[in-house]
C-alpha cells in the first residue's frame, strides 16, 4: 500500500507542477495545454463516444494482429528449435529482421494492401511475430532434459512427448513472448495508425495534430500510455508471475 | 536370471580423446532383489543405470530383462531420479496418472494413482501442484509415479541425495516398507555406504576410471538393520577400506593433472 500512496503523490505533484508552469508562464495552448484543458478535451471525446470508437477500433486491430502473430510465432519458433538447418538459415533472417523496426515496412505494406486496415494489421503482425518466434525457440530449446528423460521412461515418445511434455514445459517462455509481442504490437499499431488510415487512436492523434489541437494530442498520448501500463501490469505481469511460480522457475518467499 | 547385464562397455568421446566410463560390467540380478550400486563419483554408476533404463546406449554389450534385450526406455523399468522430475503444469494426481493414461480408463487410472499416493502417505495432496510440496514429498510422488505403472524393475538414481538427513532417513524407512510389500526388484545407485547397507540385499561396489565392479557383497544382516549396529559397522568398515584406494586414486590423478597443467 505504501508504494501506491507514493505513486499517487508523485503523479499529483507532476500534474500540479505542469498546471502551475503552464498558467504562470502563460504558455500558448498550441505549444503546451494545461492538464485541465486536456481533461476537458478527453471528457468531450468520451462524451461524444469518438474516443471510445477509436479505442475499440485500435484494440480490434491489435487483437487480430497479435493473435495471428502468436500463431505464426509459435509455429516458427518450434520449427527453428527442432530443425538445425532452418535455425541456421531462417533463424538468421529472423534475427536480422528483428533489428528493423516494423514501421519501416509500412510504405511497402501500403503498396501491397492499400491505405487501409490491412496494411496496419500487417505491421502489427510483423512487430509481434519476430519476438514471439525468438522466445518460443528458446522455450523449446530450454526444456529440461530431465523432464524428457522422465517422460521417456514412462513410455512417452515422438509426437506424444512433444504435445504432453515439451510444449507445456516451454509455456513460461511463450508467455514472455506474448508479453513482449504485445508491447511491440502496441507500438507498431500506434505508428501505423498515425501514418495510415482510421479510425483508431493513432489516426485521431494525427488528425488532432493537423488541426493544431494539442489538447487532444496530449490526451491521446496519455490514453496510449495508460492502456499500455494497465494491460502490462494488470494482465501480463500477473500471468507471467503465476506461470513462473507454478513452473518452479521463481521461488516465492 | 531376471535382469542380466552382459559385458557392458561405455566410452565417451570428447575432443578426440575417448574416455572409458564403464569397462566389462557383468551382473546378474534375481527377481525381487534389492541391489545397491555403490561407488565414488565418476565411477559410472549413474551411466550404468541410465543404460539399464534405455536412456543411454552402451558402446558394447547388452542388457536382458526376462530374456528380452533392452534397446529403448520402457514402462517395464520405472525410474526415479535425484530430482523428482514432476511435471509442474500437472497436479500431483495427474503426474502419477501420466504413465497410465494410455493403458486404462481415466477412472481406473485415478483410483490406481490414489492407491499409490496412499502408499507414500500423500493421499491428502492429490490436487496440489508439485511446487507446493517439499523436496521429500516430491520425491515420494516420483516413487508413487514409478510404482503406479507396475514396472518389473525400479531404477533409482541417488533418489534421496538432495534431501536433508531426517527426511532421507524417513524415506529409507518408507522405501524398505514398500519393497517388503511389493517385492519389486530395485536397482539403487548411491554414493552413501550407510544408505546401501541399510537398504539392500546386495551391494555392488564399483571402482573408478574406468568403472569396474570391485566386489559383489551379499548383505546378510536381518531387517530392520537399525537393530544390528555392530554388524552394520563391520560391513561399513570393510566397504570403506575397499573404496579408500579408489578415492586415493582419484585424488592422485587430480593432483597429477593439476601439476602437469
Amino acid at each position: 500500500m505504501q508504494s501506491t500512496i507514493k505513486r499517487i503523490i508523485f503523479f499529483v505533484l507532476i500534474l500540479i507542477a505542469w498546471q502551475g508552469t503552464v498558467r504562470i508562464l502563460g504558455v500558448s495552448p498550441a505549444l503546451m495545454p494545461a492538464p485541465t484543458d486536456v481533461l476537458d478535451e478527453l471528457a468531450k471525446g468520451f462524451a461524444d463516444k469518438t474516443l471510445i470508437y477509436d479505442i475499440i477500433a485500435s484494440f480490434r486491430r491489435l487483437a487480430i494482429g497479435l493473435a495471428i502473430a502468436i500463431i505464426i510465432g509459435v509455429g516458427l519458433g518450434i520449427l527453428l528449435a527442432k530443425n538445425k538447418t532452418a535455425d541456421e538459415t531462417l533463424g538468421t533472417l529472423i534475427l536480422a529482421l528483428q533489428s528493423v523496426p516494423s514501421i519501416v515496412w509500412l510504405p511497402i505494406a501500403i503498396m501491397w494492401f492499400g491505405l487501409n486496415e490491412k496494411a496496419v494489421t500487417f505491421i502489427v503482425i510483423l512487430g509481434a511475430t519476430l519476438v514471439m518466434t525468438i522466445n518460443m525457440r528458446i522455450g523449446i530449446k530450454n526444456v529440461s532434459p530431465l523432464y524428457i528423460k522422465a517422460a521417456q521412461t514412462m513410455g512417452s515418445r515422438g509426437w506424444d512427448l512433444f504435445i504432453k511434455i515439451i510444449f507445456p514445459a516451454s509455456i513460461p517462455y511463450a508467455v514472455t513472448g506474448i508479453r513482449l509481442g504485445w508491447a511491440f504490437a502496441w507500438r507498431a499499431l500506434m505508428a501505423g495508425e498515425i501514418l495510415s488510415a482510421g479510425p483508431g487512436l493513432g489516426y485521431t492523434l494525427k488528425f488532432a495534430s493537423d488541426f493544431g489541437n494539442m489538447k487532444l494530442v496530449i490526451g491521446i498520448m496519455i490514453i496510449i500510455g495508460v492502456i499500455g501500463t494497465i494491460v502490462d501490469i494488470l494482465f501480463f505481469q500477473r500471468v507471467e508471475k503465476n506461470v513462473l511460480r507454478r513452473w518452479g522457475l521463481e521461488t516465492n518467499n | 536370471m531376471f535382469l542380466q547385464i552382459q559385458d557392458i562397455n561405455k566410452q565417451f568421446v570428447n575432443q578426440n580423446t575417448a574416455s572409458t566410463v564403464l569397462s566389462d560390467i557383468n551382473l546378474d540380478i534375481k527377481e525381487g532383489e534389492f541391489v545397491s550400486i555403490l561407488g565414488p563419483s565418476g565411477c559410472g554408476k549413474s551411466t550404468l543405470l541410465s543404460i539399464v533404463a534405455g536412456l543411454t546406449k552402451p558402446t558394447s554389450g547388452e542388457i536382458l530383462l526376462n530374456g528380452q534385450r533392452i534397446t529403448k526406455p520402457g514402462k517395464d523399468r520405472g525410474m526415479v531420479f535425484q530430482q523428482a522430475a514432476l511435471f509442474p503444469w500437472m497436479t500431483v494426481e495427474e503426474n502419477v496418472m501420466f504413465p497410465l493414461r494410455k493403458q486404462m480408463k481415466k477412472k481406473e487410472a485415478k483410483e490406481l494413482a490414489h492407491h499409490f499416493l496412499q502408499k507414500v502417505q500423500l493421499s491428502n495432496y492429490t490436487k496440489h501442484s508439485p511446487h507446493e510440496l517439499s523436496g521429500g514429498m516430491q520425491q515420494r510422488v516420483a516413487i508413487a509415479r514409478a510404482l503406479s505403472m507396475n514396472p518389473k524393475v525400479l531404477l533409482m538414481d541417488e533418489p534421496f541425495g538432495a534431501l536433508d538427513e531426517q527426511t532421507r532417513s524417513r524415506l529409507h524407512h518408507e522405501l524398505e516398507k514398500i519393497w517388503l510389500e511389493t517385492k519389486k526388484t530395485i536397482l539403487f545407485v548411491t554414493h552413501s555406504i550407510s544408505e546401501s547397507i541399510k537398504l539392500s540385499d546386495r551391494i555392488i561396489v564399483m571402482g573408478t576410471r574406468p568403472g569396474v565392479i570391485l566386489e559383489d557383497i551379499q548383505v546378510r544382516i536381518p531387517r530392520p538393520r537399525a537393530q544390528h549396529p555392530q554388524m552394520t559397522a563391520k560391513l561399513e568398515e570393510k566397504i570403506m577400506r575397499l573404496l579408500q584406494s579408489e578415492i586415493d586414486k582419484v585424488v592422485k590423478e587430480e593432483l597429477a593433472y593439476a601439476v602437469n597443467n
